[in-house]
């Protein structure tokens, strides 16, 4: 209950200026002091969205946790195929998207969904209609935002992916490492545990630091909780702290409300025990929750814009620039920036001339040595 | 017959296939009471491999020569398409084996280690909505090789409503797909009623462990959880008591009895048409086995011997055309020799010339000096003879 509370605080504080104190007051007061609270009115007044896209096997649980997250239900009519369908299955993308409001606070939020990931017998580069979609997004908000009109840029750019580990191996499988890999220079990933409810707790942290392990053997980049600022309180730093020591996250979700410990909460009723979705002591779905909704949504949307996009921008204006002065195109959508990088046909050029005239003249020593030692 | 049949001993194989970490080993020492040592293993192979161990065991006086395969990396590929093969390969080489035993001339069958795999438990992962497309198409190349009974592996984690839903599912995925497992056997009377009704659990959703967990006042084995334990042997917890009641107390013997009256039958049977060896005569069965057995071996050998042809023809070959190149480099090598040879005598002749020209020059040049010092000699003795001359005047 305490952290909880603490987290609270922690986001008013957020939320609310400084107090000013005495000292302050006798300076002259100019008043941009307010920023913070003008900034705030004009995003409450515009409206946040955000996209999340989960990925994983069939049967993880992603819908149920989707619905326990922002307590709505987004997958009414759905279509699960079975198991003779799935053989060949190949990687939908299907997007939801839902308007939730809360004490005034408007969130436009869409969910990418990927039916059948992984559940083919052949699994070969499955990952790549997922990758095909975040870069099409992309583009698309790359062409909108060198566009001559920018006045109502949808942004469909991918804040972050969500990705189900089973449960029921001993760490991260081929198939997990390729995706996180496919992606991870794309888009934000935070791997989860998925069902932990068929963990113990000593089982539980045995897979956590098997799957922190081996995300470090493969160099594998998921998201990082960005550092506090060193002028937090301790409790604040202590949280962080025991937030970051706890990925990856062991989930549980749960569509249906049962009576436990006097109180209705949602969790999974079984013969011998209630598993809460909201206690702490059972799953970390409240922490993946504070962190998700709470305290780092807009971190993640800043990381997006500005590593990934940023890195996806770069690269396709390189490709852009070195395909033209290859073709020797004048036109082009977007006015070229002078080659900074000098043309690497011409340089291979010289370096083969450099060579041969070396060559040529190790060839005369070596003669006018001969002909020195016959005379 | 029957205290003959306890002092040989029965053996029992158990082949066990489920993905990684499902939980195959600890199901195993769970049911046998016992720890059986086995590593845990990599999600990284390559290919699904199958690890046997054989351990004897013994429970009033009667022995049991109990044989577990494991499957090492199934369903860990990312192309999972092959992986039903080496499972397929295991079981008909243990049918092979035995085939063997049973025509060799002198056999001993009563003290023959029977490796044929007497029952094949296939754990399904409680992904909570159906099989997985590998489940199908692995069950369906097995089922008529060796009984199957499917379970439900860590059931710990499918609530009462969720697994009856599950149950239902598989079963009727399983039915439409024409995936022939296991019955228990309902003609024998004794059996008949417990049977027939645990044929209506299947598949059953075990758990295991071997962990003793204090629950009321006894230790019982239990995985224990922040939110209650889940005792193995209690029914209302999942179906562990009837899965070993099913195979272990009441079905092994029906289970090695269509092991190997039907499974293997059908695989000698095919194996044996394979050879070319047919019902129709029965007095002449051993002798025609005997002439195709000889037909075969010299086919085999007149192939052998072609392809031992082939690959020298190919190898001659090589060597052939590994001598034309070396040739051709030494031709070239030979011109490129003679060519920097004229270079380099047309170099010298030119540095000759040079020379020659230098020296004239420097002849030149000494004749000059000569000539210079001798005229300076001159100058010196025309300038001491005018004094002489003045001398002699003056005289």
């Amino acid at each position: 209950m305490d952290a909880i509370m603490l987290q609270e605080k922690l986001v008013e504080r957020l939320l609310c200026p400084r107090v000013r104190t005495a000292k302050q007051k006798e300076k002259q007061y100019v008043g941009f002091a307010t920023l913070p609270n003008q900034v705030h009115r004009k995003s409450v007044k515009k409206g946040f969205d955000f996209t999340l896209m989960v990925a994983g096997e069939s049967g993880m649980g992603k819908s149920t946790l989707v619905n326990s997250l922002f307590l709505t239900d987004l997958y009414k009519d759905r279509k699960l195929l079975n198991a003779e369908e799935r053989i060949n299955q190949t990687v939908e993308i299907i997007k939801h998207t839902v308007d939730i409001e809360e004490k005034g606070v408007k969130l436009k939020l869409t969910i990418v969904d990927t039916p059948g990931f992984g559940d083919a017998v052949n699994n070969n580069e499955c990952w790549k209609p997922i990758t095909d979609y975040i870069d099409q997004q992309f583009e698309q908000y790359f062409r909108d935002e060198s566009g001559l009109n920018r006045k109502n840029i949808q942004d469909n750019r991918v804040h972050c992916c969500i990705y189900f580990i089973p449960p029921f191996g001993h760490g991260l499988r081929p198939v997990d490492v390729e995706f996180m890999k496919a992606l991870h220079e794309k888009v934000n990933i935070i791997p989860l545990i998925a069902k932990a409810d068929c963990l113990t707790p000593t089982e539980i942290k045995k897979l956590k630091d098997r799957i922190r392990e081996e995300i470090d053997k493969f160099g594998i980049k998921v998201y990082q909780f960005p550092e506090c600022d060193s002028d937090e309180d301790e409790e604040f730093k202590q949280l962080d702290k025991e937030l970051k020591e706890c990925t990856p996250f062991a989930v549980i979700g749960s569509n249906t409300v049962v009576e436990a410990r006097g109180q209705r909460v949602r969790g999974r009723l079984y013969p011998w025990g209630i598993v809460e979705v909201e206690n702490q002591s059972h799953c970390d779905f409240v922490k993946l929750r504070n962190m998700l909704i709470r305290s780092h949504m807009h971190d993640l949307k800043d990381v997006t814009c500005d590593v990934h996009y940023e890195n996806y921008r770069a690269q396709c204006i390189q490709e852009m620039t070195s395909k033209l002065a290859q073709d020797n195109r004048m036109e082009s959508p977007i006015p070229i920036l002078p080659l900074s990088t000098p043309d690497v046909d011409t340089e291979k050029l010289i370096k083969m001339k450099d060579e041969e005239l070396k060559r040529m003249q190790e060839m005369l020593t070596k003669m006018q040595q001969q002909m020195h030692d016959k005379d | 017959m029957v205290s003959k049949t306890v002092t040989q001993g029965f053996s029992f194989n158990i082949l066990c296939i489920g993905e990684t970490g499902i939980g195959k080993s600890t199901l195993i020492n769970t049911l046998f009471n016992t720890r059986f040592e086995n590593e845990e293993a990599s999600h990284y192979e390559k290919d699904v491999l199958l690890r046997p161990h054989t351990y004897d065991l013994q429970e009033s006086n009667v022995n049991l020569k109990l044989t577990i395969v494991h499957t090492v990396g199934f369903g860990d590929q990312i192309n999972k398409e092959e992986s039903y093969k080496p499972i397929v390969e295991y079981i008909d080489t243990q049918y092979e084996t035995y085939l063997e035993e049973e025509l060799k001339i002198k056999r001993s069958l009563c003290n023959f280690h029977d490796t044929r795999i007497h029952i094949c438990l296939y754990f399904i992962a409680p992904n909570g909505h159906s099989l997985k497309s590998l489940d199908l198409v692995t069950m369906k190349k097995l089922d008529s090789k060796v009984n199957i009974i499917p379970v439900i592996a860590k059931a710990d984690t499918v609530s009462r409503s969720e697994l009856d839903r599950l149950k239902i599912k598989i079963m009727s995925e399983l039915v439409s797909n024409g995936v022939q497992i296991y019955q228990f056997p309902t003609e024998d009377e004794a059996v008949a009623e417990i049977n027939s009704s645990m044929n209506t659990h299947l598949p059953f959703a075990v758990v295991g462990s071997v962990e003793d967990v204090k629950v009321g006042n006894k230790m019982v084995k239990a995985r224990l959880y922040p939110w209650g334990s889940v005792q193995v042997e209690n029914e209302n917890h999942c179906d562990f008591v009837k899965l070993r009641e099913m195979l272990l107390r009441v079905n092994m013997e029906d289970l090695r009895e269509q092991t190997h009256t039907r499974h293997y039958e059908l695989y000698r049977r095919c194996k044996l048409e394979e050879m070319g060896f047919k019902d129709a005569d029965p007095n002449s069965q051993s002798f025609s086995l005997q002439d195709t057995y000889e037909a075969k071996r010299k086919e085999f050998l007149r192939e052998l011997q072609h392809q031992e042809e082939g690959m020298r023809q190919m190898f001659v070959n090589k060597v052939k055309e590994t001598e034309a190149e070396l040739k051709e480099k030494e031709k070239e090598l030979h011109e490129r020799f003679e060519q920097l040879k004229r270079l380099h005598h047309e170099e010298k002749k030119n540095l000759e010339e040079k020379r020659r020209e230098l020296e004239e020059e420097m002849n030149a040049f000494n004749r000059r000096r000569v000539a210079a010092e001798t005229l300076m000699g001159q100058a010196l003795q025309g300038a001491s003879q005018p004094l002489k001359k003045d001398k002699d005047k003056k005289k």
